[in-house]
């Protein structure tokens, strides 16, 4: 593992046996996942379009139930980030920070100092009046990772959130998530179709077949951060993962 | 799992100065910005009025009718009205009736709304009969409205709100209907539940539609109000009694004098009340020019 190492072994998400079906007629989107994350683990969930990473996540976030199969988030409820920003347009980037806070129960007389904090720690200080809608892409989504530092989860789970982002601007969030998550000591689960983003930023990298959605391989990275994309070790685990994926994209073709 | 020490220890407040919200009547260029919304809002009713007055003295004028005033002897009848105090309580009164009943239509109407929504067992046969009472003409329910509570106050009160409730339940149903599902997603997934999803989350996200679903309340409310103040023989001082009146007497100049009030509080209450409101809240969302 990285720099992050935590010492507790505490499952904060513990799946078991999980399947999630959106129509009787149709495979399960995922099925029989067994998934064990401990705290401190920057966990990514990779794989093609429509494997199933997201209903995995939105099951972790519990904002889905499964069919089968069981469910245990023990704890705070984890932050969710989306692909879409999901700002809260009708409020200014601080009062975004600060509805999350006032729902965690907060001190109404905390709440503006917590939310400048947390903006402050994702380099948005000077943006809590603006409106959502007069900011970058990028700025967007700082905003909702400031928000949900807010919730003061252990755990937050990331749904591609920076997919849709230049790739300048998704180089720097991915130094900043770094930082955040050391500094906050999160546990992280991380959807992407991105093989590059899943070896720069993962301590674990689950890799998922699709239709259904199933666990085809696991690696365990050790490559302290930051990593940088270039370095041999990040070039290497790329390779291996791209191959891997491939056999996964050819067999389900044949399938 | 609970919150580590740890966790809450990264998360306790360092003392980061908090911005300053912006000074009471913002920046010159805010103010600015500002008149020119008010004077375009102002400038729209009132270039209306004026082509209207224009194309009736036309009419007057070329004497394409024998019969209509010209709005010079509407103006004399309506000061007439005014100075010899006849108008000023009809006009009280029924703006008075109307509020009362509007706010009770807000209070029922929005929370129906909510409650079709929320639960598809009570909107399923509930929708449909709103709508139904909706295509009713506001004088088909006036006789109902008589029948059942007789000929008072309450029967004109029933009247506005059977006007106004199904046009704010089913305004408030279908604003709700167009809320982005990631917006319910992300409020529930901050912990927003109950009371504080619906607060916090659901109206605000509604709220475009919502406000439109409140006009369209008070304008159904109002014509619901004019037509019961009409056809009702209950003496209520009112805009709609003033309207009888001019009828009773064949005086065509006081029947128009009576429309011009119901008509430009119309016009008075949607660009003072909710044009205000429905630009505040698009331009919040970035949906219109600041």
């Amino acid at each position: 593992m990285g720099l992050l190492t935590v010492a507790t072994t505490s499952a904060v998400i513990d799946l078991r046996g999980v399947t999630k079906s959106f129509d009787a007629a149709a495979p399960p989107a995922v099925e029989g996942i067994d998934l064990r994350i401990e705290a401190g683990e920057f966990v990514c969930l990779l794989g093609a379009s429509g494997c199933g990473k997201s209903s995995l996540l939105n099951l972790i976030a519990g904002l889905d139930r499964p069919t089968a199969g069981q469910v245990t988030v023990p704890g705070r409820r984890p932050a969710v980030m989306f692909q879409d920003h999901a700002l809260f347009p009708w409020l200014t980037v601080g009062r975004n920070v600060e509805l999350a806070l006032r729902l965690a129960k907060v001190p109404k007389a905390e709440r503006r100092a917590e939310a400048a904090r947390l903006l402050a720690a994702v380099r948005l200080g000077d943006a809590y009046e603006r409106r959502v809608h007069e900011l970058s892409g990028g700025m967007r989504q700082r905003t909702a990772l400031a928000r949900a530092l807010a919730q003061g989860a252990d755990c937050l789970l990331m749904d591609e959130p920076f997919a849709a982002l230049d790739a300048v601007t998704r180089d720097l969030l991915h130094e900043e998530l770094i930082r955040v998550r050391a500094e906050h000591r999160l546990t992280v689960v991380f959807v992407t179709h991105s093989v590059e983003e899943a070896a720069r930023l993962g301590s674990r990298i689950v890799l998922l077949s699709a239709n259904p959605g199933r666990i085809a391989h696991e690696w365990t990275v050790d490559l302290p951060y930051p990593r940088r994309a270039e370095s041999p070790g990040v070039a290497s685990l790329v390779h291996e993962i791209t191959e891997r994926l491939g056999e996964e994209i050819r067999r389900h073709a044949r399938d | 799992m609970p919150a580590t020490e740890n966790t809450l220890t990264v998360l306790r407040p360092r003392p980061v100065a908090p911005p300053r919200r912006t000074a009471p009547g913002g920046t010159a260029r805010g103010r600015g910005r500002g008149r020119r919304r008010r004077t375009a809002a102002v400038a729209g009713p009132l270039s209306a009025v004026t082509l209207v007055l224009c194309l009736w003295q036309l009419v007057c004028v070329l004497n394409l009718s024998a019969t209509l005033p010209t709005p010079a002897a509407v103006g004399h009848d309506l000061a007439a009205a005014w100075s010899s105090g006849a108008l000023a309580p009809a006009l009280l009164g029924s703006l008075r009736r109307c509020l009362a009943g509007f706010l009770a239509s807000v209070a029922i109407g929005v929370p129906l709304g909510l409650l079709l929504s929320a639960a598809p067992v009570v909107r399923t046969p509930i929708a449909p009969v709103l709508s139904a009472i909706q295509s009713l003409p506001a004088a088909a329910l006036v006789p109902v409205a008589v029948v059942g509570l007789g000929n008072s106050e309450r029967a004109v009160y029933s009247v506005v709100l059977l006007g106004a409730v199904p046009a704010i339940a089913a305004g408030t149903l279908a604003s709700l209907d167009q809320v982005p599902p990631l917006l319910r997603r992300a409020g529930r997934s901050m912990g927003a539940a109950g009371p504080a999803y619906v607060r916090h989350v659901l109206l605000p996200a509604a709220l475009p539609g919502l406000l439109s679903a409140l006009e369209q309340g008070w304008t159904f409310g109002w014509r619901a109000l004019m037509t019961a103040e009409l056809i009702t023989a209950t003496p209520l001082p009112g805009i709609g009694r003033l309207l009888d009146a001019g009828r009773k007497a064949g005086h065509l100049s006081q029947v128009l004098a009576a429309t011009v009030v119901i008509l430009a509080v119309g016009v008075l209450v949607e660009s003072a009340v909710f044009a205000p409101l429905r630009r505040r809240a698009l331009r919040q969302r970035g949906l219109t020019a600041p």
